[in-house]
């Protein structure tokens, strides 16, 4: 009884370990017993486990697996969603449970940035042309496509969204602060990055207070708008080029974006705040900020952490300095699934038309399917939240085009660790004049 | 060796067979010698068994993992000490070290001298005693994950309750996680919040150990009750003081939980330029964030040295309390 005094602390970490494992035993097991059962004739259900992540609506999938499992009475998803948090919560456990050989779903969510380290491992996936998923080529932009072949040049994963570049501001505080509200003139006040600062300008002018509204969040989704315009005038590389070189000293795109930031931290225009951090989603719910670089999942979580009291204030204007693509995902089959068959089926529903397009309406999660993003009900879509605003047209346009960026291995590890860099020299603990070593020294250790 | 443990209870359903008819049958007496030696190992062995299995085996196994270049589901290859030798010259891992030692001492200090002082105090005739006693165990059956968040938001910079207390007095709002101290006061706070009133029960339990007439012989000669706190409650404490600074190192050092709440996210790197990383954050970091498994064993290793290492001056320390006044 005594010594369990400070093994508080240690016992809380073990309690976490321990809740982890069984989070980790739960999930695994159950797969595990269904596919036991399901093993003996071929007339009982064969269940796939679908496991995704993201805040809110994540995948958006609720709909399309029920209609799935309502039709499908020898194939039963089972969708799970077990964090919100992808490169230091789903990621790591879905490594440990690659690499243990069991544990891990049929059918995994993998977003963009950990792709790169996905195809230098493809022992753990199974080959999708097997189950003759490579017919697909055509449904989707070259972009998606490239990036779920890996090393070995197969096909592993299959595109579900697309992240596309819009800006989502808050109507309310621009119109307050004397600026244009509606959308089409908000969208012609800033062509590019230099009138965008005008504004900012302005919208600080009228803003003066401690306490009133910044222009910006922070750092970090300004960061990675510009970062996704760059990288295609660059050679479609940003951190590490195509031999999985670090070249995030040299590549301008990265030394661009990181610039740009710079100046709109040093003119006091951003709110100082991490993104996906509980004083963001504060600030969102109570408009600590006017403005906010917006990929079409982007759209989902300020919804969901702005909450319903401030429908109708937020809206979606178009992006300075052109097209872009930040974030979106893939669907794999992992090489331990007892039922690659009938996870290709699965696979193949949910990265198609059908899939696609009930996923936009549910959370917005833009298709990356060409077909989904040519029917009807993706272009015309209108996000009510946003003041009706048009976001099946306006993500559409901004991922017409869109080039294939080549993300590294340690690409997700990189974008973690320098993005840190940005926040502390946003917020002060590291100054402005010595960012860019730091920034450069946090990606080569993170490379290392 | 098992001649010392209490006996009698085994011995006693076969005192029936102490005839020496049976005795000298050999077989049924050489098995109850067996039952009398093997029972005892056998009662105390499921502790062992789960030490082996939850202690042991992940000790060596960690030790044998921080010797490989180990890529979490990637290549691994063994490189010998390389990782101590970089860990050693790692300026991150020294500033987790500095965190840790520094979140230790603030924490840890602060605590322990007020928990001296609430156990005098709670030891005294008071009105409410036991109400008072139970009060500071309180925040010791909070989950430690609530007092984390509650403090953070408290400690937020833009809505929390502590910035806008200090605002009354015109203070400008303080980003409590962007330096270094300011972080460390904030979460050790937290540490004491939670562990102060523990430390003070049991230090009141070793209070009630010692012999009124101790202080009463005191008193006679006419000893003060500031004097008398410090010639008999002291030293007669010390034991107890030794075992609550040995597991306060213990926990002090590796501290998790609250500094990765206090972060908002848990990427494990306490804060933008690693403000308020701890060691074990470190490992946890390098282990499940960057995947480089042997690094991070070799850094779990490190720690355990210097935990040992603590615990010993802190022993020196203490063991000198009350001593040769």
């Amino acid at each position: 009884m005594l010594n369990s005094k400070r093994h508080g602390t240690l016992a809380a970490v073990v309690v976490m370990t321990a809740a982890a494992l069984a989070v980790t035993s739960c999930s695994s097991n159950e797969p595990a017993k269904n596919t036991a059962a399901s093993g003996g004739s071929a007339s009982e259900p064969v269940t796939i486990t679908v496991q995704t992540f993201g805040g809110g609506a994540n995948f958006g999938y609720k709909k399309a697996v029920e209609t799935w499992n309502a039709s499908h009475p020898n194939i039963q998803i089972k969708h799970e969603n077990p964090t919100d948090r992808f490169e230091d919560v789903f990621l790591p456990q879905l490594l440990q449970r690659l690499q243990a050989g069991s544990g891990a779903a049929d059918v995994v969510g993998i977003d963009e940035g950990a792709m790169g380290l996905m195809k230098a491992r493809p022992q753990f996936f199974a080959d999708l042309a097997e189950y003759g998923l490579d017919k697909r080529k055509s449904d989707f932009p070259a972009a998606k496509w490239e990036n779920g072949i890996n090393k070995d040049g197969k096909l592993f994963a299959l595109g579900t969204d697309i992240g596309g570049m819009a800006m989502c501001y808050r109507k309310d505080l621009f119109e307050k602060a004397g600026l244009p509200g509606e959308r089409d003139e908000v969208t012609k006040l800033w062509p590019d990055w230099t009138t965008f600062m005008e504004v900012g300008k302005k919208f600080q002018a009228a803003n003066p207070g401690k306490s009133d509204p910044k222009f910006l969040d922070g750092p970090n989704t300004l960061y990675n708008v510009l970062l996704s315009q760059e990288a295609p005038k660059n050679g479609n590389v940003n951190y590490f080029d195509k031999n999985n070189q670090l070249i995030l000293e040299s590549n301008p795109a990265v030394k661009t974006a990181f610039e740009t930031v710079k100046t709109f931290s040093q003119a006091g225009m951003t709110a100082k705040l991490a993104s996906f951090t509980p004083p963001w989603n504060a600030a969102l719910k109570k408009g600590g900020f006017a403005v906010m670089g917006c990929p079409a999942w982007m759209v989902g979580v300020i919804k969901d952490n702005s909450g319903p009291g401030n429908a109708g204030k937020w809206d979606v204007a178009g992006v300075p300095g052109g097209a872009g693509n930040w974030g979106g995902s893939y669907l794999a089959i992992t090489k331990q699934s007892k039922h690659p068959k009938e996870a290709a089926e699965v696979l193949n529903y949910l990265t198609g038309k059908e899939g696609h397009v009930m996923a936009f309406q549910e959370a917005n999660a833009f298709p990356s399917s060409i077909p989904a993003q040519e029917d009807p009900a993706v272009k015309d879509l209108k996000s009510d939240y946003f003041n009706n605003a048009p976001t099946g047209q306006i993500f559409g346009e901004s991922v017409k085009g869109l080039l294939p960026v080549f993300l590294g291995e340690k690409h997700a590890q990189v974008k973690t660790s320098v993005e840190k860099v940005l926040e502390g020299m946003d917020q002060g603990s590291i100054p402005y004049d010595q960012a860019w070593q730091k920034f450069v020294e946090a990606g080569v250790k993170a490379a290392g | 060796m098992t001649l010392h443990v209490d006996t009698p209870a085994p011995a006693r359903p076969r005192a029936p067979r102490r005839s020496p008819g049976h005795r000298g049958s050999g077989r049924g007496g050489g098995l109850a010698r067996f039952d009398l030696r093997a029972t005892p190992y056998f009662l105390v062995s499921p502790y062992f068994l789960l030490f082996a299995v939850f202690g042991v085996f992940p000790l060596g196994y960690t030790l044998w993992v921080s010797l490989y270049d180990w890529e979490l589901a990637g290549d691994k290859s063994f490189i010998g000490f390389d990782n101590y030798i970089s860990l050693i010259t790692d300026a991150a891992f020294w500033n987790a070290v500095v965190n840790t030692l520094a979140m230790f001492v603030i924490s840890t200090v602060p605590q322990l001298v007020l928990a001296l002082i609430l156990a005098n105090a709670l030891n005294k005739r008071i009105r409410g005693r036991l109400f008072f006693r139970l009060g500071v165990l309180l925040p010791m059956i909070t989950s430690v994950v609530a007092v984390a968040v509650v403090f953070t938001q408290l400690y937020g910079r833009d809505y929390g309750m502590i910035n806008w207390f200090l605002g009354l007095f015109g203070v400008d709002a303080i980003n409590w996680q962007n330096e270094s101290w300011t972080a460390w006061i904030a979460i050790s706070t937290m540490v004491d919040w939670r562990w102060t009133g523990y430390n003070a029960i049991i230090l009141l339990a070793a209070m009630q150990t010692i012999p009124k007439d101790l202080y009463e012989a005191a008193a006679l000669d006419g000893a003060s009750a500031q004097r008398q706190f410090w010639q008999i409650t002291i030293p007669m404490l010390r034991p107890t003081i030794i075992f609550i600074v040995f597991i306060s190192t213990i926990g002090g050092l590796t501290l998790f939980t609250e500094p990765v709440l206090f972060d908002g996210n848990p990427t494990m790197a306490g804060g933008a330029t690693g403000q308020y990383q701890t060691v074990a954050m470190f490992i946890v970091k390098e282990a499940f964030r960057d995947f480089d498994f042997g690094y991070a064993a070799a850094a779990a290793w490190l720690l355990f040295a210097l935990i040992l290492i603590g615990t010993l001056i802190n022993y020196s320390f203490t063991r000198r309390i009350g001593g040769n006044k």
